[in-house]
């Protein structure tokens, strides 16, 4: 019934939806994020605040990174779904390691995401298991692995290591310290992404693996280091999080994490396909989801509400940003 | 490794390759019931059976290990008519949800129209995803994801974000999870009579037929003259119905409507038909594959909660996703060496 109305209108209005798309991707996306940002300025008391700003941006930190990660990813044709439970793992080894001194915590947990991002890719390349099979068991294996340490209890320091927290809680002037560090790494994304031989080879490989191997790219390396990238930002991720609520929670950090970040990177216009990529539409789509979430809330519209309107913006980017076939 | 096994092969008479690719095939085929039985014999031996009154094969265990495992099994046997078709469905944990919340609102009506509205409403939204997939040519996986996030506002909304009690449960709903079938328990029944009849419509139904052409070239299935966009709606349709009918099952066992149940269970359906050998590709598998990798995981799972106190509960999901990937491994080096 739904569909049907929706038919209507496409006809009706079919011109301006075929101009919408026309935009291109990411410019679909970035209208859609502006109206929705200009229909909150008008319509939500206290949205146009600089401090709701940088709490959106605090908000969206950990999904931006995950969708970030998951944009190189999915442009070579994958998907990763254990990012929630590589959270848990990073948040789970950084609590336990904390007594040796901060930096050797993160840096163990850092590693050991990475890591867990290399077999992720290692079992994909090289032993050809389809990405969906190996990344749904290292979900499964990976938030076991996060509870062992604490039998899935949370691990609170909080007040403790007030430097670590800092990540989570600090601020530098009046942006958020983790704001900094999802606009550094998406910074570096998009200049990996468009400068470099590596960010190339990622939607080459997704393009045409076949023709990508013969002309001379190493797609085992390649396909490897992006599962390993995605495990090191959701890495990163976990550790925000854990930082922000000064405790490690293994049972509950990340859950359903993956979907938010799949759900942005389709947004944005990077196609599940692969050979496509732009970290930019990501931006866009993780913000729109956030401003959803944050406006519902200060509109006080149920939750329950704000997930069907999520779902229908989903599926309308998909839409509009379809490849044009004849 | 392989190598080595290559070079044996090229040196090996033709028919030493013939049968070890028979071999090999038939691993691949029926792996995930060999699995099964060596499974069910380790555990006969370290828990015993009824002969020695050990707690493993015994009647009333094997039949809690089915009943308990009743509900992912009728997901599994949707998921895998999409799964032939190429397709995934992520929303059926959601729209379990969306069953069992239904219920439970109208549970104090006739039985009959309780089961037919919940089940109906899943069965229009398995609908929906089927249209959008084949009428607006979206992926299956962002349209199921998407229909995933949606039902689950629903379940929440119809629910009030709080579980909804049964107060007085009428005897029909509660025969749906306690009753007997002769010695069986209506739940077990259900399932057995769902893959009975899944088995009948794979494979000697033209509908049947068409999901694995479908599945198998979905461009060839078209040029052909099949009609694509309705095998596409019947099999969401039908995933749709099944998650339903579980939701049912699972608010007249827990007595109440969870607007958050079913969470993950899309994965361990996944993860049962891709043990049972189904390819996620689309065109291969079948249905009595799917009924036994429910089964393999629901008796590992039974075995690693008897050895509860030196496998800590949380090393159990470590060793789950062991096991898939090793099961997936296996098959896949078996069948690549086939090819």
């Amino acid at each position: 019934m739904q569909n049907a109305g929706q038919a209507g209108r496409t006809q009706s209005a079919g011109g301006a939806w075929s101009r919408l798309g026309a935009l291109g991707p990411t410019y679909g996306a970035l209208a859609a994020l502006l109206l929705l940002i200009i229909a909150n300025a008008v319509f939500t008391r206290n949205f146009w605040d600089i401090n709701n700003f940088w709490n959106i941006l605090l908000q969206v930190a950990p999904t931006m990174l995950v969708a970030t990660g998951m944009t190189f990813v999915i442009a070579t044709g994958g998907i990763d779904l254990s990012v929630g439970s590589v959270m848990a793992i990073a948040a789970s080894m950084a609590a336990i390691n904390l007594e040796r001194g901060i930096l050797p915590a993160v840096c163990i947990a850092l590693l050991v995401t990475t890591a867990v991002g290399a077999l992720n890719g290692t079992l994909i390349s090289i032993f050809r298991i389809q990405p969906i099979i190996v990344t749904l068991a290292v979900l499964i294996a990976g938030r076991g692995l996060a509870q062992i340490p604490s039998e899935g209890r949370l691990i609170e320091f909080k007040g403790h290591y007030p430097a670590f927290e800092y990540l989570g809680t600090g601020y530098v002037g009046p942006i958020p310290v983790q704001a900094l560090v999802m606009l550094l790494v998406v910074a570096a994304a998009i200049f990996v992404m468009r400068a470099t031989s590596f960010g190339r080879y990622v939607v080459a490989v997704g393009g045409n693996e076949n023709a990508s191997r013969l002309a001379g790219v190493k797609v085992h390396r390649t396909k490897i280091a992006v599962y390993a990238l995605s495990g090191l930002l959701a890495g990163l991720a976990g550790l925000i999080e854990s930082a922000r609520g000064g405790a490690s929670d293994p049972s509950n950090v990340g859950q359903g994490i993956e979907l938010d970040a799949i759900a942005a990177v389709v947004i944005g216009g990077t196609a599940l396909t692969g050979g496509r990529a732009t970290i930019g539409g990501t931006v866009i789509g993780a913000l729109m989801m956030q401003v959803i979430t944050t406006s519902f809330n200060m509109q006080g519209i149920q939750f329950a509400w704000s997930l069907v309107i999520k779902a229908a913006i989903i599926i309308v980017a998909v839409y509009v940003q379809r490849p044009k076939v004849a | 490794m392989s190598q080595a096994a290559a070079a044996i092969d090229d040196a090996g008479s033709t028919r030493g390759r013939v049968a070890r690719a028979k071999f090999a095939s038939f691993i691949q085929r029926q792996g995930a019931l060999v699995a099964l039985i060596l499974v069910c014999l380790f555990a006969s031996w370290r828990y015993g059976t009824f002969l020695d009154n050990g707690s493993f094969l015994t009647g009333q265990n094997l039949l809690n290990v089915v009943a308990q495992n009743s509900m992912v099994g009728l997901i599994a046997l949707g998921m895998t008519f999409v799964i032939l078709t190429g397709g995934i469905d992520l929303s059926v944990g959601s729209l379990l949800a969306v069953g069992g919340v239904i219920a439970a609102t109208l549970a104090g009506n006739n039985f009959i129209v309780v089961l037919v509205v919940s089940v109906g409403a899943t069965t229009l939204l398995g609908l929906l995803n089927g249209l959008v997939i084949a009428k607006v040519r979206i992926q299956p996986f962002i349209v199921t994801l998407a229909m995933m996030i949606a039902a689950r506002g629903l379940a929440l909304r119809v629910a009030h974000e709080k579980p909804i009690e049964i107060r007085n449960m009428t005897g029909g709903f509660r025969w749906l999870w306690q009753g007997m079938i002769g010695p069986l328990p209506v739940p077990i029944v259900m399932l057995v009579a769902a893959y009975f009849i899944g088995w009948l419509v794979l494979n000697h139904t033209r509908f049947g037929r068409h999901v694995y052409a479908l599945g198998d070239n979905e461009e060839a299935a078209r040029l052909m003259g099949l009609n694509v966009g309705r095998v596409t709606l019947g099999v969401y349709a039908l995933s749709g119905a099944l998650a339903g009918l579980a939701g049912v099952i699972l608010a007249s066992r827990l007595g109440s409507g969870q607007p958050v149940a079913g969470a993950g269970f899309e994965l361990d359906a996944i993860a049962a038909v891709v043990v049972g050998g189904t390819l996620l590709t689309g065109g291969q598998g079948g249905v009595g594959s799917t009924l036994v990798g429910v089964l393999l995981l629901g008796v590992l799972f039974n075995i690693l909660n008897n050895e509860g106190d030196w496998i800590g509960s949380y090393w159990q999901g470590v060793l789950r996703g062991i096991f898939l990937l090793a099961v997936v491994i296996i098959q896949n080096r078996l069948s690549a060496r086939k090819r």
